[in-house]
């Protein structure tokens, strides 16, 4: 069986990000980068699978300019055996749609029966792009996996709601979706590091895999301007003084909470 | 914190600060102000460092190392030094001086028996040059080593030995002939009967790393335990601390940059006279001096090391980056201390431990005179020595 693990190149989490004012997207040019965060525990639970036997493969797939391999390496160098990325100029401004089109064409290409994401990216935090894929790819996807065992063409998982843990087991292909509590993320060793550097490394443009309806011109949303928040005000302090109750009352009514 | 770093590493040395960063910062650092306080060695932690590889730095591929250069044992260093000194010491000595010197001048079958082991950091290894008696002039140490049937017999003491409390290896140098620099050889002893490791020093600082007294008391050496040629041990001790200058100048950096992260933090936060008192010049300016310091001295330190992977002379540009880093990390973890104040002051701050630890950059692996008198006679040749 062969697991792709779809992961993504980002700001550093610890330096400034810095929206162009032009375009109303996210500099992805300047600044160190990295790989997100959330992506490695995908791609550690793929590499278990593969330790333990369910998986002969582990490939990385990924959307964003050419220079992302860099980042997507540390994946590689974990353990990971191949990677494809997405990258063409006309796909830049692709919104959450567009981005689910583009990366469901490259799974098409890659031809995984199990398709991990992470729970979100640490710059976008849309969360959404499991289920978009696995719709788009019209698959069983299920999200929120806290764990993930593979047996004989099925997959089960516990996966986190907000009322408990709910454990599901369907069949594959899937689309999963995995938490932070699923595992812990190893470190690449050094020797990951110069081996990742040999492995393939595949970068297709838009045309190569036949992708429509990503880049700014499929877009359904586009950014019409962008401020930053207002500071926050400081709020009302409210001393009680036996009146406390109703003054909080008054408050809430006066906003029209109440 | 200080918008784009200074950055003139290629690929493979930036992924390897990456990777020695965030265990740097998430094994080593939370951990290092008990380790240092209880004055214990972390066996644990620098198994961790094996196992991720980075004990096999510069231990060729073949062995089982990354088969990386200089610059990357300094990329490692300054990245664990800036976490906890102590332990980054023991890389140091480990890769920079026990490796480097058997990769360089060991046998083939040296090589392929002691290689493997080090490169996984299974054995760890140290490196016994000075004694009580001749620390800058190791040419006038005292330890021997006679032949006596076939073999060598080693007496005598080394002093300052770091990581010769928990090591398994030694590269030891001792006296074989004629008093004087050819009168010099280096051996590879293991630890066991004959080798007896003493006490350990107490110090200033550098808590977390072991520093010991060597005893050999008629210590017995198979022929093949000579490395190199026999009389060329002192070529091999300086060779070896050429580039293991450069290794501490990376550590010196490591310090200096961790006492100006924390200068610059405590600056942003704390208040005083109704505001940061980073906003007060008398702040910022000892501040801005570290940082331009800080650029210049990894610069330096980078460029002897790209020098020395290289293959060309690198021992005048070696002292240069050792004496300005060293000096560097002296004045900023000082300048630590001045801007966190009272806390600067306090043993459970990092800046104190940071103060403690910097003055070794500035006395192991040749003092800061050594650095100079190393300078000065790239300079001035043999009227540096008093001939004409
Ligand atoms: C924590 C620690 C770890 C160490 N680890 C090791 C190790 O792993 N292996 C090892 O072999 N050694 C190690 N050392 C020893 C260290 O390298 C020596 O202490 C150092 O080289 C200085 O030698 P010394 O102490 O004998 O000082 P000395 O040589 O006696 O020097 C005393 C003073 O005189 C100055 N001086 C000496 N000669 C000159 C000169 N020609 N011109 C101007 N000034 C001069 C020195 O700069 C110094 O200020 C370690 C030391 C410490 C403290």
């Amino acid at each position: 069986m062969k697991i792709a693990v779809c992961a993504k190149e980002v700001p550093d989490t610890t330096a400034e990000k810095r929206i162009d004012p032009d375009t109303g997207r996210l500099d992805r040019e300047s600044g160190d980068k990295m790989l997100n965060e959330f992506d490695k525990y995908a791609v550690e639970q793929a590499i278990r699978l593969k330790e333990a036997g369910a998986a002969e493969e582990v490939v990385l797939v990924s959307m964003g300019p050419a220079k992302a391999t860099d980042s997507l390496r540390q994946g590689l160098a974990m353990g990971a055996d191949g990677l494809l990325l997405v990258s063409d100029d006309g796909l830049a401004g692709s919104d959450y749609l567009g981005t689910a089109r583009a990366l469901a064409k490259a799974l098409e290409d890659v031809g995984a029966e199990l398709v991990l994401f992470g729970a979100e990216s640490t710059d976008g935090r849309g969360g959404v792009m499991a289920a978009a894929v696995g719709e788009l790819m019209q698959r069983v996807w299920v999200t929120s996996a806290n764990t993930l065992a593979v047996e004989g063409g099925n997959a089960t998982v516990d996966r986190q709601t907000d009322e408990g843990v709910d454990t599901v087991t369907f069949a594959l292909p899937a689309v999963v979706s995995v938490t932070k509590a699923i595992n812990e993320p190893r470190y690449p060793s050094l020797k990951g590091i110069m081996g990742a550097k040999k492995k393939p490394q595949e970068v297709k443009g838009a045309g190569d895999l036949g992708i429509e309806g990503a880049g700014e011109a499929g877009a359904g949303t586009k950014v019409l301007g962008i401020e930053t928040p207002p500071p926050r005000e400081t709020g009302v302090k409210v001393k009680d003084e036996g009146d406390g109750a109703q003054q909080i009352l008054d408050f809430l009514i006066e906003k029209k909470i109440l | 914190m200080c918008g784009v770093m200074l950055d003139p590493l290629f690929d493979t040395h930036r992924e390897v600060r990456a990777l020695a960063r965030e265990v740097a910062q998430a094994e080593i650092a939370p951990r290092a102000e008990g380790w240092n306080a209880r004055r214990e060695v972390p066996l644990d932690a620098i198994a961790q460092l094996a196992e991720l590889g980075l004990l096999g730095v510069t231990a060729p591929e073949e062995y089982g190392g990354a088969g990386l250069d200089v610059t990357a044992l300094c990329v490692v260093v300054e990245e664990i030094a800036r976490a906890d000194v102590g332990v980054s010491v023991a890389i140091a000595a480990h890769s920079g001086l026990t490796v480097g010197p058997i990769v360089r001048f060991g046998t083939a079958e040296q090589r392929e028996q002691l290689l493997p082991d080090l490169a996984s950091g299974r054995r760890l290894g140290a490196y016994a040059l000075s004694e009580s008696d001749a620390g800058s002039d190791p040419a006038s140490m005292r330890t021997t080593a006679r032949r006596e049937d076939g073999s060598w017999v080693m007496d005598g003491a080394k002093m300052w030995i770091t990581n010769g409390g928990f090591a398994d290896l030694f590269v030891v140098f001792a006296r074989t002939g004629e008093t004087g620099p050819r009168g010099i050889s280096a051996f590879i002893a293991e630890r066991g009967p004959g080798l007896n490791v003493g006490r350990e020093i107490p110090k200033m600082g550098l808590h977390s790393s072991s520093t010991v007294e060597l005893a050999f008391d008629g210590l017995r050496l198979d022929a093949d335990r000579l490395l190199g040629e026999e009389g060329g041990g002192l070529a091999i001790a300086l060779s070896t601390l050429d580039s293991g200058r450069i290794v501490v100048a990376a550590q010196a950096c490591g310090i200096a940059g961790a006492a100006l992260e924390l200068s610059v933090e405590y600056a942003s936060e704390r208040s005083a006279f109704g505001g940061p008192i980073g906003r007060f010049q008398g702040v910022q300016f000892p501040l801005a001096d570290i940082a331009a310091r800080l650029d210049a001295a990894r610069l330096l330190t980078l460029h002897a090391a790209s020098l020395a992977d290289a293959g060309l002379p690198h021992s005048a540009p070696g002292a240069k980056a050792k004496l300005v880093s060293s000096r560097l990390a002296v004045d900023a973890a000082d300048v630590a201390v001045q801007t966190l104040g009272g806390y600067g002051y306090s043993a459970e701050f990092p800046a104190e431990r940071l103060y403690r630890d910097a003055k070794i950059t500035e006395i192991y692996e040749g003092t800061s005179q050594i650095q100079r008198l190393v300078i000065a006679r790239d300079l001035l040749g043999d009227a540096a020595r008093g001939g004409t």
